[in-house]
């Protein structure tokens, strides 16, 4: 089957036209490695733009770009099996460290969400369960027949809660609800049945009116309300959505050019370097640039879904799947958040907003996607 | 490149879709079951994801596509804004063209709040640094309040040329600290010509709202922050403020400038070219120096106003940048009224300054002729009244005193006798004619109308009727009857020239008409309408108002001309001391104003009482005798009698316009409207700029 996946190739790129062992070999995807090669440096020619052409910051996030597609191809060389039989470690060191961060946390902005530990960078724990949650989900359930029994499904859920509840009172409503989408979407692909998916809608609705009076805080229902109506707030809340909607709009069919954009020139657009970046790209690229950046994404996800498709194992068709769709989230997120169809929630656009973390742990499950692929026939 | 993988995914995606590996290793799973589960979820999952796709694709679509105009205006509204610029404005100088007016480059200290670290340590820092004092920094925290983003907002106005090395020297450590350069009104003559130029002042509030209420004034304003007070600044504040410019500017969104995209320049205000004369001027305040009073100098045929003075007065460059406390509060507590402008505010009785009128009045109905004479006791009674009625002189004048010898010795009998003879309504509807009572029209908004005393007004006023009596004080210029130094003036030029009376004007009143510029006919438009709107405030600029014929025939004034002549050239008129060694001939009448009343029997004893108790002194008169071109009125508060106090001073006057200035000939024009040589664009310093009379000629053209 890789071979006539090959065999449909045009014989235009030489570097491309290795044998598709030497690939295997070196256990990389070339079509996934291409495509996120080609994202990354979309995304470090908008960056410089929306950075106000800061050359320093450029350079920060191509490095960080280098080592996190060195993790990448690390990850890669990992067997499948040595990643399976290593998840629930993960996991259970992620949950350790998840427990630590409101004892020895540092706080920023008033959350504690990092970790500063002795020998070692300060890290965020919550970005090493966006992987472990759903290895660790795969695991338990490829171990069983599909689909699974309910209480295969009660364990599951508990996998997904515990790290997902201590994400919360960080708090980090946004990174929680990541990490549990990337579980969620294995049990659903492991053929969750129907009426629980069903059940689960339900139960979001019913559930909506408490949540908002009791869990939700002050700023999160505000951003709520804000994006129903951003004009009620204009200098306040709904300062960030008016401005992003109107560099995006403003951009046209084809932009006002590159560094040209006066709303995130001018610093109008907030955040522009990060959660917002892709208001610079639609200011300046305009709907042809923001289609063709979609376009990409769209590829990342059909060669991922084709990855996991064709994995041998159960374990490696959740994953992949997992991952890739999770994946597919962050974007849909970002880019509903920043047109104004989504509350403003903290997720960055992946490969393209400025910050190296959370590129480690997106560019490490493109690594475990690698080594699947490479084991399949 | 991306079109490749797309159909290689597609054709490989749709294929392994369909024939998934068998799962092998672990043979005791139901593989068929556990494929066709997995493939079903992938399925949905992969049409829920191009349906999430093509949803976020539409969500951008509508954005950029259907919503563009909407957000790219949104977008440009952002960055783009307009600066109003403030004109420049328009400059005040004399009739010879010597600058009253103008505006300096003035250096203040300015703090960007948006740069400085802390403000509270730097303006500690700043107040030691410039001496500045903590009421200063009130003032400046207030501004700081009103202030847009990054605007410098100034701390300290007019710095000296030390101060500015003194900021200098610092500036490294000064961090959001700048001297701003701005221009601001200097009056270099402005002790002489603060009551006629009056000044300008910061826009306070109620000044501001009345701006804001009138949508044209409001954007004309939008940079501007002094306005005229009083004085021409005030009621030609529409002509000397000029246009205001406008920039459109890109700024960030912090209110950040940074450059400019397009540029209106703003119209400067039209300057002003008063009939005053500069040095006329200094010269009259030389003569009042140490006294209370006021001078007025007219051209008797244009109403030009040739000086106007009021003693004492205040220098108008205190009012500009804002008066301190202490100082404005000396100047409104004076005893002395520095700040009143006695010229065209200040209300007294004429006293015998008024006595050619009457008897001109006498004349003019018939009740005597040049020959008819009285027998003057020292004293007149009304008939059926005890009450005596005592002239000046205890004595009497004689007992065949006529209206000449009456004007010449100011025989108050006589007067007695013909004002009871006209009435109170004659003499009210007589004087009138001479513009008393009522408002001459100068362009100015200060100006108060006296008042004509007349059976109708006291009814109105104090519900009585009137009373013989009451005739005869008027008769002499005294009870109910006050008058300004301006009227006086006005009236004596109507005496003067037999009847014409003028409308007095600062302006003066023959300017050339300044050729048009033709790259501001845009603007001029604007400045029309300006002008229009104001219309009613400048009607009366350089115009002349003939006054309706009072048909007195010559013969009278002859006579009347003849007595006020003799008042000074008479071996007893009443200011012959000032008609010795004179090269030339005048006329004039001296007046002396009671102050108190004084009980019957009593003795008048200057020396007696107190010096604000004396008598006003008052002297009218005009020159020269036999074609009369200046009228000039004097009144010296408390300076006990119009001969000795008043009088010298208008012959000094007279001897400045007569003898010391050799431009008489040109400087007034005797009729017509010829133009003055000096008038002309190119011989006046400092007007090379033709634009700067655009608006002069505009009004010019208005009317």
């Amino acid at each position: 089957m890789p071979s006539e996946f090959f065999r449909s190739l045009p014989g235009g790129s030489g570097a491309l036209r290795m044998r598709p062992n030497t690939w295997k070999k070196f256990r990389i995807d070339w079509p996934l490695l291409l495509l996120l090669i080609m994202i990354s440096s979309y995304g470090l020619v908008v960056l410089y733009s929306a950075s106000g052409q800061d050359a320093d910051r450029l350079g920060r996030q191509f490095m960080a770009l280098l080592v996190a597609f060195a993790c990448m191809l690390i990850a890669a060389q990992f067997r499948v099996k040595t990643i399976k039989a290593l998840a629930p470690l993960a996991y259970l060191v992620g949950v350790l460290l998840l427990a630590a961060v409101p004892l020895w946390g540092v706080d920023i902005n008033g959350a504690t969400r990092w970790l500063d530990l002795p020998g070692l960078p300060r890290f965020q724990p919550s970005e090493l369960m966006k992987l472990a949650v759903p290895l660790t989900v795969a695991a338990y359930l490829s171990g069983t027949l599909l689909p699974p029994k309910f209480n295969y499904l009660l364990a599951s859920f508990t996998i997904i809660l515990l790290p997902c509840g201590l994400i919360v009172i960080q708090p980090d409503l946004g990174t929680s609800l990541l990490v549990a989408t990337s579980g969620l979407l294995v049990i659903w692909l492991a053929g969750l049945q129907w009426r629980y998916v069903f059940g689960a809608v339900l139960g979001v609705v019913a559930s909506a009116w408490p949540l908002w009076h009791f869990a939700l805080q002050g700023y999160q229902r505000q951003r709520i309300l804000t994006l129903f109506n951003p004009e009620s707030d204009r200098l306040g809340a709904g300062w960030n959505i008016i401005q992003s909607k109107t560099a995006i709009g403003s951009g046209g069919w084809a932009g006002k050019g590159w560094l040209n954009g006066t709303q995130s020139q001018l610093e109008f657009l907030p955040e522009s370097h990060t959660d917002f970046i892709i208001a610079v790209l639609a200011e300046e690229f305009g709907l042809l640039g923001v289609l063709t950046l979609l376009m990409l994404y769209i590829l990342v996800v059909m060669r991922g879904a084709y990855i996991s498709i064709s994995a041998k194992e159960v374990f490696g068709k959740l994953v992949a799947g997992s991952i890739t769709f999770t994946f597919f989230v962050y974007v849909m997120v970002n880019l509903a958040m920043v047109s104004g169809m989504l509350p403003v929630v903290g997720v960055p656009l992946p490969l393209v907003s400025y910050g190296g973390t959370a590129m480690v742990t997106l560019l490490a499950g493109f690594g475990i996607l690698m080594s699947i692929q490479s084991e399949t026939d | 490149m991306a079109h490749t993988v797309l159909v290689t995914c597609c054709h490989d995606l749709c294929k392994s879709v369909g024939s998934c590996p068998v799962f092998e290793k672990n043979q005791l799973r139901d593989s068929a079951l556990e494929q066709r589960v997995f493939q079903q979820r992938m399925i949905a999952s992969l049409v829920l994801f191009f349906f999430l796709a093509a949803l976020l694709a539409w969500r951008y679509v509508n954005l950029q596509v259907f919503q563009y105009e909407k957000f790219a205006t949104a977008s440009d509204r952002n960055r783009i804004h307009t600066l109003p610029l403030e004109p420049r404005r328009g400059l005040i100088y004399d009739r010879k063209g010597v600058l009253l007016a103008e505006n300096q480059p003035s250096y203040s200290l300015a703090v960007t709040l948006e740069r400085v670290a802390n403000l509270d340590e730097l303006l500690i820092d700043l107040q030691q640094l410039f001496d500045i004092d903590t009421r200063s920094v009130e003032k400046f925290r207030q501004r700081l309040n009103r202030r847009t983003p990054y605007q410098a907002v100034p701390l300290k106005f007019r710095l000296n040329d030390d101060e500015i090395s003194r900021f200098a020297v610092n500036r490294y450590r000064l961090d959001g600290v700048e001297i701003k350069a701005q221009l601001v009104r200097h009056y270099p003559r402005g002790e002489d010509f603060s009551h006629v130029i009056g000044y300008v002042g910061r826009i306070n509030k109620s000044e501001q709202e009345k701006i804001f209420s009138d949508e044209q004034r409001r954007i004309n304003y939008a940079a501007t922050d002094h306005i005229g007070k009083i004085g021409l600044e005030n009621y030609y504040e529409e002509i000397l403020h000029g246009v205001v410019g406008s920039q459109y500017v890109e700024s960030n969104a912090h209110g950040r400038v940074l450059r400019v995209l397009q540029q209106v320049d703003p119209l400067p205000g039209g300057d002003l070219q008063l009939s005053v004369d500069a040095e006329l001027q200094q010269t009259v305040v030389g003569l009042l120096k140490g006294r209370r009073g006021s001078v007025v100098v007219l051209d008797v045929h244009t109403g030009d106003v040739l000086a106007m003075v009021s003693a004492p007065s205040f220098d108008s460059n205190l009012f500009v940048n804002g008066i301190s406390n202490e100082s404005y509060g000396k100047l409104r507590d004076s005893i002395d009224l520095p700040l009143f402008n006695r010229s065209l505010q200040g209300q007294y009785p004429p006293g015998s300054t008024i006595k050619p009128i009457i008897g001109l009045a006498a004349l003019y109905h018939g009740l005597i002729t040049s020959s008819s004479t009285i027998n003057d006791p020292g004293w007149y009674q009304l008939p059926n009244d005890e009450r005596y009625h005592r002239d000046w002189k205890r004595e009497g004048h004689g007992d065949k005193v006529d209206l000449f010898q009456a004007i010449e010795q100011s025989c108050d009998t006589f007067f007695y006798d013909i004002s009871y003879r006209l009435g109170i309504d004659r003499i009210h509807a007589f004087t009138k004619q001479f513009g008393l009572g009522e408002k001459t029209g100068i362009d100015s908004f200060n100006e108060r109308s006296g008042l004509l005393p007349s059976r109708a007004w006291k009814r109105a006023s104090r519900n009585k009727p009137w009373f013989p009596g009451e005739t005869l004080n008027i008769g002499i210029g005294q009870g109910y009857m006050l008058v300004t130094p301006l009227q006086l003036a006005v009236s004596t030029a109507a005496l003067a020239t037999r009847g014409e009376r003028i409308e007095p004007s600062f302006i003066l009143s023959d300017k050339t008409p300044p050729k048009s510029n033709k790259e501001e006919v845009g603007q001029k438009e604007n400045i029309n309408a300006l002008i229009n709107a104001s219309e009613n405030n400048v009607s009366s600029y350089g115009s002349e108002n003939q006054l309706d014929d009072i048909g007195v025939s010559d013969y009278f004034w002859d006579e009347i001309h003849d007595a006020m002549k003799s008042v000074v050239h008479g071996r007893k008129g009443t200011a012959q001391a000032i008609g010795r060694n004179i090269k030339y001939k005048m006329a004039g009448k001296t007046g002396t104003a009671q102050v108190i009343g004084i009980a019957q029997g009593e003795e008048y004893d200057a020396d007696a009482i107190a010096e604000r108790q004396r008598d006003h002194a008052l002297f009218v008169g005009f020159a020269p005798f036999e074609r009369p071109k200046f009228a000039v009125a004097v009144i010296i508060e408390n300076g006990g009698s119009g001969s000795a106090t008043a009088a010298p001073i208008a012959r000094k006057v007279f001897d400045w316009l007569m003898l010391n200035d050799t431009s008489n000939d040109n400087k007034v024009k005797p009729a017509g409207r010829e133009l003055p040589v000096y008038a002309s664009n190119s011989q006046l310093p400092g007007l090379g700029d033709v634009s700067m009379n655009d608006s002069v000629e505009w009004v010019n053209n208005a009317f």
